[in-house]
């Protein structure tokens, strides 16, 4: 996977910001380990990662981390139900192939859910698409058609029909601007470039 | 490249002449070795070579276990005209991955061993003449608590790490094991915690290459001519496991040694063919039949799951105390060992809560992998011993407990979380 996981990502002191001090945590697709590392200095967790490319795993063992080497859904399987307070899963959910399950496993190891995707209903992202006629490129999402990570390119209106649907409570919503300014919620399937949302297991 | 011809100048400086020591135990029937076959053994002599200084806190040391043919010469020359240093050069020794400048390195050869410690070779007491077959069966937990004696003679009462590849690892798993309070991490590489069927079935290959060479004359050849030509087959077996299809094809393609065509007849004719026949020559040269039959017994009978959980891994490793950490490494071509037995362990570790990581690194190079360059390899090593350092110097450990293993929680203490093998165990 290929997303921009060497710059301190706009989401992080956000993510920060839920989660509890010495709680246990899991950052699937933790690239080189800058927010776990943050986590464990700042809020004190007992964090584990698992990351795809092995010379970000290489990375987090320097920063003294625990980290899988290995995919999302293999590494989810290594832990038992409800071994962290929360399961991160920043920028990469549209770089799941099976979504649906990587969100199903989160909640079956974790009580909760840090998920931050790009919004794909922004609207330079309709105005591309809709006026250009071609696949849109933004800042979050530098890529093109041939070479993106993006497998699976959603909006912030579909992760809640999504969540609805599949028994997912959302506790918490946060939209960014694509410099990681907070906005206000409105219009914010239109106007946020990166969305956070919380959640629990339904019921 | 292959392990005859790393460049080692290189990789960093030596840790120039160092020497082959002997510690000698069990020298009384009462304090005789128990094996796990039944039977005790007395006298034992483990081979060792130390590297470094020891701390005055003794909290810096690192025991590092050779895998099947290997020795306690892991690193520096015997004599300055050696033409080869120690089997890991590349890793130990100052400013290397496992700096000597800072950690305290300690590898002995392993029980049942030819190269200084007792083994089938070794003369037997009651007779006064070598072993043979009435050495004893060793496994691998026997060869474990003779490192242990030896580490405890040496003042040692934790040890930094245990690092090993391929059969060593198997004793890092069984260190981490049998003594939870005096390792505080473990770095197993190409390595897993029970041989595949298919690893068997090689070794038994190869025993059997020795075992029906008549010169071996069940085990008691030393007074006579010992059975090379078996022994050279086996070893030409093993080795074909450690490279791969990859390397193989690189290195000798179908290549043929110093001539233009087929000769239509029996003779070397491929490079490889030709290779094969230096290794196993050389190999004869260093090595006893009799230990490669004991060894090769010792690597088949491991199984950690089977030997500490009731044939669980993860009840196995509830024995680790949660602030062990884990570097468990695998290489993408090793098909001897391969990258989802290495998963397997890090699945049980991860279980119990151990601060595990693990990571499969890019190689073509097969299960020698681990002994070659690579870089990857060497700074994964030396940031994980630098952070094991700053934990247990910063009092993340809680020092060897005195009195025995006692109950510990995995993640949560034990109660908001239940592992699926806990309620599942098989």
């Amino acid at each position: 996977m290929t997303h921009p996981s060497h710059r301190r990502r706009v989401d992080y002191e956000l993510i920060e910001e839920l989660i509890p001090p010495g709680s246990h945590v899991l950052d699937l697709g933790c690239g080189d380990g800058q927010l776990l590392e943050e986590l464990v200095s700042k809020k004190h967790v007992v964090g584990r990662g698992v990351e795809i490319n092995e010379t970000r795993v290489l990375d987090c063992v320097e920063r003294g981390l625990a980290v899988y080497h290995g995919d999302i859904l293999e590494g989810l399987e290594l832990f038992g139900p409800g071994t962290f307070e929360t399961v991160i899963l920043s920028q990469t959910l549209q770089q799941t192939l099976d979504p649906r399950k990587v969100i199903k496993e989160m909640l079956r190891v974790g009580r909760r859910g840090i998920i931050s995707f790009p919004n794909f209903g922004h609207w330079s992202m309709r105005l591309q698409l809709g006026f250009l006629g071609r696949m849109p490129r933004t800042r979050l999402l530098p890529y093109d058609w041939y070479d993106t990570p993006n497998v699976r390119q959603l909006t912030v209106r579909d992760f809640r029909e999504f969540a609805a649907g599949e028994g997912v409570k959302i506790l918490k919503e946060i939209f960014l601007t694509a410099r990681g300014a907070r906005m206000t919620p409105v219009f914010e399937n239109l106007r946020t470039s990166l969305a956070i949302f919380h959640v629990e297991r339904a019921g | 490249m292959s392990i005859d011809n790393i460049d080692l100048e290189s990789r960093g400086p030596s840790v120039g002449l160092v020497e082959t020591r002997f510690f000698t135990f069990a020298t009384t029937p009462a304090d005789a070795l128990p094996l796990e076959c039944g039977q005790k053994l007395s006298p034992v002599t483990l081979a060792y070579e130390t590297y470094g200084t020891l701390s005055p806190e003794k909290d810096n040391a690192v025991l590092v276990v050779h895998a099947l043919t290997g020795d306690a010469h892991v690193a520096g020359r015997h004599k300055p005209d050696d033409r080869k240093p120690g089997w890991w050069e590349l890793m130990i020794g100052p400013d290397k991955p496992i700096d000597t400048n800072k950690y305290f390195v300690i590898c002995s050869n392993c029980l049942g061993g030819c190269k200084g410690s007792t083994g089938p070779s070794s003369t037997n007491p009651a007779t006064g003449k070598p072993y043979g077959l009435a050495f004893p069966v060793v496994t691998m937990g026997d060869m474990v608590q003779a490192q242990a004696r030896l580490v405890e003679h040496l003042g040692i009462a934790r040890l930094l790490s245990v690092i090993g590849g391929s059969m060593g690892g198997m004793q890092v798993l069984d260190w981490a094991l049998r003594y939870p309070d005096r390792v505080a991490s473990l770095i197993p590489i190409a390595s897993t915690a029970r041989l595949s069927a298919q690893g068997i079935a090689f070794d038994e290959v190869g025993r059997q290459a020795i075992m029906k060479d008549p010169n071996w004359n069940r085990g008691d050849y030393y007074a006579g001519q010992p059975p090379h030509a078996g022994l050279a087959i086996a070893r030409m077996i093993a080795h074909i496991t450690y490279l791969s299809q990859q390397s193989m094809r690189e290195k000798f393609g179908r290549r043929l040694q110093g001539r233009a065509g087929y000769g239509y007849d029996f003779e070397v004719e491929f490079e490889v063919e030709s290779y094969l026949r230096h290794q196993g020559d050389a190999f004869i040269k260093r090595f006893d039949a009799n230990t490669y039959l004991y060894i090769s017994k010792a690597v088949d009978y491991y199984d950690a799951a089977a030997a500490w959980g009731d044939g669980s891994l993860v009840q196995a490793f509830a024995r680790l105390r949660p602030e062990t950490r884990a570097l468990v490494i695998s290489f993408t071509s090793d098909w001897l060992f391969l990258t989802a037995q290495s998963k397997e362990i890090v699945k049980a570790l991860q279980a119990n809560a151990v601060h595990a990581t693990f990571v499969e690194i890019p190689s073509d190079y097969g299960h020698d992998a681990f002994l070659l360059p690579n870089d990857q390899q060497e700074n994964a090593i030396r940031s994980f011993l630098a952070a094991t350092l700053r934990q247990v110097q910063t009092g993340g450990w809680h020092g060897p407990a005195q009195t025995g293993h006692e109950e510990k929680p995995g993640w949560h203490g034990g109660d908001v979380c239940r592992h699926e093998n806990e309620a599942g165990k098989p």
